[in-house]
């Protein structure tokens, strides 16, 4: 196995190119991609050491975090659509009011 | 030396389509670029011994969650880019300077962190991932994942009725709101 430290390093540069586009994206969607990007780096690194370890309770983090990942992009969307629908536009600085 | 050439090939894929995915101003094109990040990483985790993991990402994210946002995507009509580009405003950069400052904590925490030497032998490693294993640490009783499981279910259940109720239409009869 290559160090462990490798997966550490590339999981790292994975979130922070979730979190840079998380900042200057204008677009909801985009935004949600980036925060996907972002669970999966740490799903990456949550597998890495739990190989690293020679345990199962990285994979089982991963699985939690799969399912969480899966509700919150399900809810996520329905407030896009429900944005899109009061105001016809889903730029992130026109949806400044929680009351439609 | 087959399993460097391919870690350093999969991570190549992955930060370059990560970085098409943030740069692009079309969200087709970033959906697909995430597709690509996400086969890329699933690839990887067969690699680190997590066969039914991989398996998971390849159906959930790259199947499902993907298949959700092109969805979405086109329901809202946004295949193109109706955006107008803006001028590289005061934000990004100071975005873009606070994420090197955090990637630099990130990789100092990863490199000089000295993780003690873990006696990996064989027989821990074997069955590692496999689906037997995973289903013994989810469902037995002497492993603590049970609960979090019964969880996770009612968790799936409020999200499907929360995604129902926020993207129905609104009845135009219903007062107040």
């Amino acid at each position: 196995m290559l160090p462990v430290s490798y997966y550490l390093i590339l999981s790292a540069l994975l979130f922070t190119i979730g979190a840079v586009g998380v900042l200057i994206k204008k677009n909801p969607i985009q935004t949600f991609m980036c925060i996907e990007l972002m669970l999966n780096a740490v799903n990456l690194t949550f597998i890495a050491l739990g190989r690293y370890f020679g345990q199962m309770n990285g994979q089982m983090y991963v699985i939690f975090s799969l399912a969480v990942a899966a509700a919150e992009v399900s809810v996520g969307l329905g407030i896009i659509v429900a944005i899109f629908r009061t105001r016809e536009s889903i730029v992130v600085d026109d949806a400044n009011l929680m009351k439609s | 030396m087959f399993a460097q050439i391919l870690f350093w090939v999969l991570a190549a894929i992955c930060i370059i389509s990560s970085l098409v995915m943030v740069g692009s101003s079309n969200p087709v094109r970033s959906a697909l670029a995430l597709v690509l990040t996400m086969l890329s990483l699933a690839v990887m985790y067969i690699t680190l011994s997590a066969q039914f993991i991989a398996a998971v990402q390849v159906v959930v994210y790259a199947g499902a969650v993907m298949v959700l946002f092109l969805f979405v995507i086109m329901l809202l009509n946004l295949g193109a880019p109706a955006l107008p580009e803006q001028p590289r405003s005061m934000q990004t950069v100071l975005a873009i300077a606070l994420a090197g400052v955090f990637l630099v904590g990130l990789v100092a925490a990863g490199v000089f962190q000295n993780l003690p030497a873990a006696p990996i032998s064989a027989k821990h490693l074997h069955g590692l991932g496999t689906v037997q294993q995973i289903g013994y640490s989810l469902y037995s009783p002497h492993q603590p994942w049970l609960f979090p499981f019964e969880a996770t279910s009612i968790l799936l259940l409020i999200a499907v009725v929360g995604a129902i109720v926020l993207a129905r239409k609104q009845p135009a009869e219903t007062e107040g709101s």
